[in-house]
């Protein structure tokens, strides 16, 4: 079955899950405790997430004591977000700005909105260009306005939805210009060759297990080490007293393992998956030649391709694909089953009509020529009978309007 | 048959779904997604708005081990259903969303686009049957809905599928338990679905503000005042707020709502009584009878019937009813029956009181 959602999650490897299943195994036979107990067993697994903090900070560039394990990439950008914030305001009452992205995921997005809501928090959401791009201009411009009263930039380093890069290690370096801290959710980055917490300059990132071949259920944020951060989950103290909770064994196993396989295996993997994703949008094309690629086409992650078929809508072009055997999405999976125009393509000026015949089509670890040959053979017919579909609909409209 | 099975979350459309799938089909669950900020939580026994009711459609889909997609059509909802339902009250007129929502929604957007899509039909919950493209009442008097049917055209029942219509609630309710569904025992909805805390007048009055004019009664005296003609409905005895009593002391109703003049018109139960109907936009489902001719018609969603008889008029078509009623309603639809069988509905424009019941309305003619 043809899976074009990698984006959404991606598959665990097979080493992962071996791992995984043995760190669980262990804990029955009693030698793995409670990471935090003082005891053998405890220390014991106490070991293995030092382990497996030091094998994931080295994976992604990082210091070990920079890495915050959390429950995955929603829990480290709600951390990012509000515990900087709050940090900040502690520090200085002045900072109450929060400068977004406007097309961040809603992890950020929404934790801002909540600052904005709930603790006397400005939200300045930092417009993109059509390519979903945010530019160093616009970020610069932002800052100059009253930059004393700025607590926090977020900007993430690859869109979940259109797959766009922004220059990250630029823009965190105008914020430090003016001593401002920069996080940036890297969920969707750490496979993009090159990607580096420490050569990017940035004070947070957020990073999860599950979109690159580890469990879903742990993540972490990258913290630096001069960065303060006042804790979102409140207990017994563990990550630097940042983030509390039972450390999860097995998942840090888990997640360790899956980001070393895939920062050593991404120089080949993003080239592979660069060509299958071309190989996609020149077949679509051919086979429907007004599809509209979205997002960025150089600067884009190599499994991205979102692609807009005007005279559909996405909901109908996605049944029919799944009916074929192709699963892949309208645009981010997250809106409760309820599909809602994309704030990212309303951000990137895209029209409401084109949003709404928006298709996700992502590469991953598993990903062949034959998907793609799927793809490919399907999307004539398929986007024939959705523009049929909403071609009728519209009648129908015009009728109900007159009668 | 490649049908798709239109799934509230309510008990009705997830046996009608599962009913489908019995028969063989090839089956696709859709949940409409008809609110544009819908409740997480579903509160007391309204409508399908709810994130809770999604999920209870698809968790029934999961049991029924069939596809199930979440389509919005809020944007059709809001112009179609709920912008009607509001300048019907505006017009003066008593609207039936629900009708509506068959006539515009489920039998016109979703069923095109459903036909467009590859699918031969659309499957409902709706307790009414459908016989050789012919529509008839349920088995189940109390559960019927073929009045808010009765509006679609043999086009769309063509393309209709409504697998309930020979049973009981009661024994849709013990399928459902027999089948293993959690909705098995969730309550009936029977409010208005997209007026989450009931409050009709409320809701209108935040869509229409305020127009404050004249109670009156049937010569004209002013015996108060109203905050907006939207506020009341044909028969309506409460919240009139009359500071004079009439002077038999007797309650007094609704007869008719002005827009125009922005006056409510007040009268005793005498002057409600109803002895024509005028119709406009008859829709029928099976070739009309040479008019006149009797037949049994239904004035609301829940009772009012009556013996009729049905001839054509200027607007439509005239109906005579074989005994009076009281508080007819403008907006509402006129749906006319042999028997359990449905022959069309029409919408109704005006009405007025029994021969030699007064003056007042217009006497009546005897079609």
């Amino acid at each position: 079955m043809p899976y074009l959602d990698h984006a959404a999650t991606t598959p665990m490897l097979p080493e992962v899950i071996d791992a995984v299943s043995a760190s669980m195994r262990a804990s029955a036979t009693g030698v793995a405790g409670n990471p935090s107990s003082v005891h053998t067993s405890g220390r014991q697994a106490r070991r293995i997430i030092e382990e497996s903090r030091e094998r994931l900070a080295a994976a992604l560039d990082a210091r070990p004591s920079e890495v915050i394990f959390t429950s995955g990439g929603t829990e480290a950008d709600n951390l990012a977000v509000k515990g900087i914030y709050a940090a900040r305001r502690a520090a200085d009452p002045a900072r109450r700005r929060l400068l977004v992205s406007a097309v961040e995921h809603h992890a950020v997005l929404d934790s801002a909105d909540y600052l904005a809501e709930h603790s006397d928090a400005e939200l300045v959401l930092l417009p993109v260009d059509s390519d979903g791009v945010v530019q160093p201009e616009t970020l610069a411009a932002a800052l100059a306005d009253d930059p004393d009263t700025v607590a926090l930039v977020s900007v993430m380093w690859a869109n979940n939805e259109v797959g766009s890069i922004s220059p990250i290690r630029e823009l965190a370096e105008i914020a430090h210009g003016y001593g401002i801290p920069f996080h940036t959710d890297a969920v969707q980055a750490v496979g993009v060759p090159g990607m580096s917490f420490a050569e990017s300059g940035v004070d947070a990132m957020t990073v999860t297990a599950h979109k690159i071949g580890g469990p879903v259920g742990v993540g972490a944020l990258l913290l630096g080490r001069g960065m303060d951060c006042i804790p979102v989950l409140h207990g017994g103290g563990q990550e630097r007293d940042v983030r509390s909770g039972t450390l999860d064994t097995p998942g840090a196993v888990g997640f360790a393992l899956a980001a070393e396989i895939a920062v050593r295996g991404r120089d080949e993997l993003a080239p592979r998956l660069a060509r299958l994703r071309d190989q996609l949008i020149d077949g679509v094309r051919r086979a429907v030649p007004d599809a509209v690629l979205n997002g960025h086409p150089v600067h884009r992650l190599p499994g991205n391709a979102h692609l807009s078929f005007p005279g559909c809508e996405g909901d109908s072009l996605l049944m029919l694909l799944d009916a074929r055997g192709i699963e892949c999405s309208t645009g981010s999976a997250c809106s409760a089953g309820v599909a809602q125009p994309s704030h990212v393509l309303l951000a990137m000026g895209t029209d409401s009509q084109r949003a709404r015949g928006a298709l996700r089509l992502s590469l991953g670890h598993t990903s062949t020529a034959s998907d793609v040959q799927a793809v490919v053979e399907a999307i004539g017919p398929v986007v024939e009978r959705a523009r049929r579909a909403s071609a009728a609909v519209g009648v129908a409209a015009a009728t109900g309007r007159s009668a | 048959m490649k049908v798709l099975a239109a799934m509230s979350g309510g008990v009705d459309s997830a046996v009608a779904a599962a009913r489908a799938v019995a028969a063989g089909w090839d089956v696709t669950g859709v949940h409409l997604a008809l609110s544009r900020q819908p409740a997480t939580l579903r509160t007391g026994s309204r409508g399908c708005c709810s994130l809770e009711d999604s999920h209870d459609a698809r968790r029934t889909a999961d049991i029924l081990s069939i596809p199930f997609y979440v389509w919005d059509f809020a944007e059709r909802f809001a112009a179609d259903v709920i912008d009607d339902f509001v300048s019907e009250y505006q017009a003066g007129r008593t609207p039936n969303p629900c009708l509506r929502c068959n006539e515009k929604i489920k039998f016109a957007a979703l069923l095109d686009r459903a036909l467009a899509l590859g699918f031969d039909a659309v499957v409902t919950g709706h307790h009414a049957r459908l016989v050789d493209g012919r529509l008839y009442r349920s088995v189940d008097a109390a559960k019927d809905q073929s009045y808010v049917l009765a509006v679609l055209t043999p086009g769309q029942l063509a393309h209709a599928v409504f697998p309930l219509g020979d049973s009981t609630k009661d024994q849709v309710r013990a399928e459902a338990a027999r089948l293993g569904l959690a909705v098995a025992s969730k309550p009936d909805s029977h409010d208005i679905c997209f007026i989450a805390d009931g409050d009709t007048q409320g809701f209108l009055a935040r869509r229409l503000g305020e127009r404050p004019g004249d109670i009156v009664d049937t010569d004209g005296t002013v015996l108060g005042s109203h905050a907006g003609t939207h506020g009341f409905t044909v028969g309506q005895r409460r919240g009139l707020n009359l500071t004079r009593p009439s002077a038999t002391g007797e309650p007094r109703y609704v007869l008719s709502i002005s827009p125009k003049t922005n006056t409510v018109v007040v009268g005793g139960a005498a002057d409600l009584q109803v002895g024509l109907v005028r119709c406009g936009r008859p829709v029928w489902i099976a070739e009309p009878p040479s008019q006149p001719f009797d037949c049994q018609v239904q004035l609301r969603a829940h009772g009012m019937v009556s013996a009729a008889r049905i001839a054509a008029d200027d607007a439509g078509l005239r109906a005579v009813l074989g005994e009076p009623q009281r508080g007819v309603a403008a907006g509402q639809a006129l749906v006319m029956y042999d028997g359990d069988r449905v022959l069309g509905s029409a919408t109704i424009l005006g009405t007025e009181r029994p021969a030699g019941a007064g003056a007042q309305p217009a006497a009546v003619g005897t079609g």
